[in-house]
């Protein structure tokens, strides 16, 4: 039963990690049409150059965390927009899916080159204490995981709804050419969408490397289960991405543990399979209809 | 005589804007009928909650004596209803013939079939025809995206005649056309109508248009019908004039 | 005429070209046959019906060990051919059905799991698939009793076996359903609003397209005559879908040139050991941004600008 609880609580933490990708990507999709395949490479990215402010610049975990920040806004974000995707957009989402899976590629074998194949540990922002609640042991860097990842999420939404930049946001992932007409800067809300994504992709990269380590293909299934949690959970939906990722992450924990640790990889394309065959908006996704 | 098109109470809210809010009209067999209004006044929104883009908030759409509210545009289609969309949409990879005939292979026996059916599926004597009727001959071989916008209008109107629908629906074929092609348009949909018996829904701004094309007008503004009747009736009418003023 | 005239001197070439090579380059040009068959199945959902797949090395990959399975115990190599294209083409239908239904976007990451998933299996079943340790002594092809064993024999047959899809290839993009998958490529709405069922027919071309994959599979499993999870995996997927993209995505000689840059690049780069990857990576995205069309476009492009 412990075994069980503590398997639950590690599995919703990794998925808290998802979840946090899972947002970026559906921010992205929303606001520009992108479908970004170096997802995971946005992720890998940023932990590696944590680790190079860390360990060779020698800077304290909080600053190099801070410039990679700003950093990953600028290449991962704007950089990316400008010189990927603006070019590509208008002919349709194809090439781009392509331009992005060769860049997925090129970063990480160019990582690989420069740091090679090995895998690097990486600090946590959590003191590594285990609290032991009845026998259930529980580490504090779990229960942080899922409080930061909850508290991102609360705030992106409370972004999104309240104030008058998030409305804006919102308006121009939903309708762009009625969002033009209200006066609305469109160019200007696709940019912050696409640098909220590089924000969450480094925090996500904050919070996933002490566990899964850095390594230069770290990004390839974290990636996929990033768009599967944003799917299942529902595309339109902050907290769909959030249950989505929570879902897969300890379903993935308990088929690992009481199945098959082969197919734990498995777990999350055939819980997408599932959720599009019988409930294809997500589970808290509201239905879309078609557009002209 | 029963009509060919009957809708019924139609209406489509986006939240509180009501773009179309409760709109009843027939369309009987044979008939050319113009739908006119100030931009915003729901036109687009009626045809697409008619021919399944939207779905309705209420109403109900009887075409032949069934029932066809919220099917999707590609099951209206096999019903026999046609459309053309207010921006040009024709296959542009493919060549103009090319476009006709796939405009109406899919309405000639089963998917296995066409298969191994012959490349132009047993349609080239029907797309020749329509060539000749839309006067694309010239270009009947060439690439459709590469046209000029006048023809790839007309190829994109023939397209909805290929395969024979029993009513079309035109969303402002005039748009962007230059006045000779205008009077052609006009003398083509005229001689489908006549010799063919067509029935259609014209959504148009340009009046003289409507006026020579149209048996009866209907008149929408602010989501509702204004004024319905005879062409040069409505045109007359105070409410339909302050509508268009904006007064 | 003259278009006739460079395809038969192209095919004449090709059956002459093993005279003048060793055998590792016989094995590469057999590669290559494996790679346009598979590329031309891609081409067929990517190029012609415009839909992503990221899944083609799976199918590669059931081909592969079904074939060996079966070519194991004793199943003639005539039947198993058609028996794994067939598997290909119905898991194909499995998996891009509720994929397609939804929204379109979506084979794209169904694929890319279900390629995942095949690698998992191929790895974990062993009993099945020898898992890390791989199938041996897969025989080489016997038809109407005669063996091609020779690694030159062998070639020829997949040499006409190549031919022979892409001239189905051909027919099939000819037909009524080849104008219907370049309708919804060029105009998904308007091809509904004329009656053609998207849904029904990109289905068919992503089936068609497993089902290329799974022939190409057989003749890959005879061809190294050992097979494990490595070549199947992901990252074959991409390459093979890069190989149409860079070939040029629509048009029916693409996979041949883009296969030849997929086989050969790394023989070439080798002086640029684990970097080729990453210059192979950075390069498709500066072809997608300066030259969509594929290198194929390259003429017309040089003409329009002349």
């Amino acid at each position: 039963m412990t075994d069980l609880l503590q398997l639950i609580v590690a599995g919703t933490a990794t998925g808290g990690c998802y979840a946090l990708a899972a947002l970026g990507f559906t921010l992205l999709w929303q606001a520009s049409g992108t479908i970004n395949f170096a997802l995971g490479e946005m992720v890998m990215l940023p932990a590696f150059a944590m680790l190079f402010l860390l360990n060779v610049a020698g800077l304290p975990l909080p600053l190099a965390f801070l410039a990679t920040c700003a950093l990953a806004m600028a290449v991962l974000g704007a950089g990316f927009k400008r010189v990927v995707v603006d070019p590509l957009i208008r002919h349709g989402v194809v090439p781009l899916v392509i331009a992005t899976l060769g860049l997925s590629i090129g970063v990480k074998q160019a990582v690989r080159g420069v740091a090679s194949a090995e895998v690097f540990t990486f600090p946590s922002v959590f003191s590594d204490t285990l609290w032991n609640i009845g026998g259930l042991r529980v580490s504090a860097a779990d229960i942080g995981t899922v409080l930061l990842a909850c508290a991102v999420v609360a705030a992106l939404q409370a972004f999104l709804s309240r104030t008058l930049t998030g409305r804006a946001m919102q308006a121009v992932a939903q309708n762009r050419d009625a969002a033009r007409v209200l006066g609305i800067n469109v160019q200007r809300m696709v940019l912050y969408a696409f640098l909220a994504n590089a924000l969450l992709a480094t925090l996500a990269a904050l919070l996933i490397t002490p566990v899964y380590l850095a390594k230069f293909d770290m990004g390839e299934t974290l990636g996929m289960k990033a768009f599967y949690a944003a799917i299942i959970g529902g595309f339109n939906n902050s907290r769909g991405a959030l249950l989505g990722g929570v879902i897969v992450g300890v379903l993935e924990n308990l088929v690992g543990a009481y199945i098959s640790s082969g197919y734990k990889e498995g777990v999350a394309l055939l819980l997408f399979l599932v959720v599009i065959i019988f409930r294809p908006q997500g589970l808290l996704g509201t239905v879309e209809e078609r557009r002209v | 005589m029963t009509a060919l098109l009957d809708v019924r109470e139609m209406a489509r809210h986006y939240g509180a804007i009501r773009a179309v809010d409760g709109v009843s009209f027939a369309v009987q067999p044979g008939e050319i009928l113009g739908v006119i209004g100030p931009n915003g006044s729901g036109k687009t929104t009626l045809f697409n909650a008619i021919l399944g883009q939207v779905r309705p908030t209420a109403g109900q759409v009887i075409f032949e004596e069934r029932d066809i509210t919220g099917l999707s545009p590609l099951l209206l289609a096999r019903r026999g209803i046609g459309r053309t969309f207010q921006s040009l949409q024709v296959f542009g990879g493919l060549s103009v013939r090319d476009n006709l005939i796939a405009a109406g292979q899919e309405f000639r026996g089963g998917r296995a079939g066409r298969l191994f059916a012959a490349p132009d599926a047993g349609l080239g004597a029907r797309a020749e025809e329509i060539i000749a009727l839309f006067r694309l001959g010239p270009v009947a071989a060439l690439r459709a995206g590469g046209l000029s916008y006048g023809q790839q209008k007309l190829v994109d109107i023939a397209m909805a005649f290929m395969a024979g629908p029993r009513l079309v629906l035109l969303d402002e074929p005039c748009a962007g056309v230059n006045p000779a092609l205008i009077e052609e348009l006009m003398e083509l949909l005229l001689r489908l109508n006549r010799a063919h018996g067509g029935s259609f829904v014209v959504i148009e701004h340009n009046m003289d248009f409507v006026m020579r094309l149209c048996g009866r007008v209907i008149c929408m503004a602010e989501g509702r019908i204004l004024a319905e009747g005879a062409p040069a009736a409505v045109q007359a009418d105070r409410a339909v004039l302050e509508a268009y003023l904006g007064a | 005429m003259t278009r006739w005239l460079a395809l038969a001197a192209g095919v004449a070439a090709l059956v002459a070209l093993p005279a003048g090579l060793k055998g590792y380059g016989v094995y590469l040009l057999s590669l290559w046959c494996v790679y346009v068959i598979a590329g031309m199945g891609l081409n067929l959902t990517v190029g012609y019906a415009g839909q992503i797949s990221l899944g083609q090395a799976g199918f590669l990959g059931i081909g592969a060990y079904s074939a060996a399975i079966l070519l194991q115990a004793g199943v003639p190599f005539l039947a198993v051919l058609p028996a794994s294209a067939l598997l290909c083409f119905v898991v194909g239908l499995l998996l891009g059905f509720p994929a397609l239904r939804v929204q379109h976007h979506y084979l794209a990451f169904a694929t890319l799991g279900f390629n995942m998933l095949v690698f998992l299996v191929a790895r974990n079943e062993q009993w099945l698939t020898g898992g890390t340790f791989g199938l041996n002594n897969i025989p080489r092809p016997m038809i109407l009793g005669w063996r091609f064993a020779n690694r030159v024999d062998f070639y020829h047959l997949l040499l006409a076996a190549m031919l022979a899809m892409a001239a189905l290839m051909a027919w099939l993009l000819r037909s009524p359903w080849g104008r219907a998958f370049a309708a919804l490529r060029d105009n998904p709405i308007r091809a509904e609003s004329v009656g053609i069922d998207t849904t029904f027919y990109t289905l068919m071309a992503f089936a068609i397209g497993a089902a290329y994959a799974g022939v190409a599979g057989v003749f890959f499993a005879c061809l190294v005559g050992f097979i494990d999870p490595a070549p199947f995996g992901v990252s074959i997927s991409l390459s093979m879908l890069l190989m149409v993209i860079a070939g040029g995505a629509g048009r029916f000689f693409g996979p041949a040139l883009g296969a030849v840059v997929v086989v050969l690049l790394p023989e070439w780069l080798r002086f640029a050991q684990d970097w080729y990857l990453a210059i192979f990576g950075f390069a498709i995205v500066a072809m997608m941004v300066w030259l969509p069309g594929g290198l194929l476009s390259l003429p017309d492009r040089v003409r329009g600008r002349a």
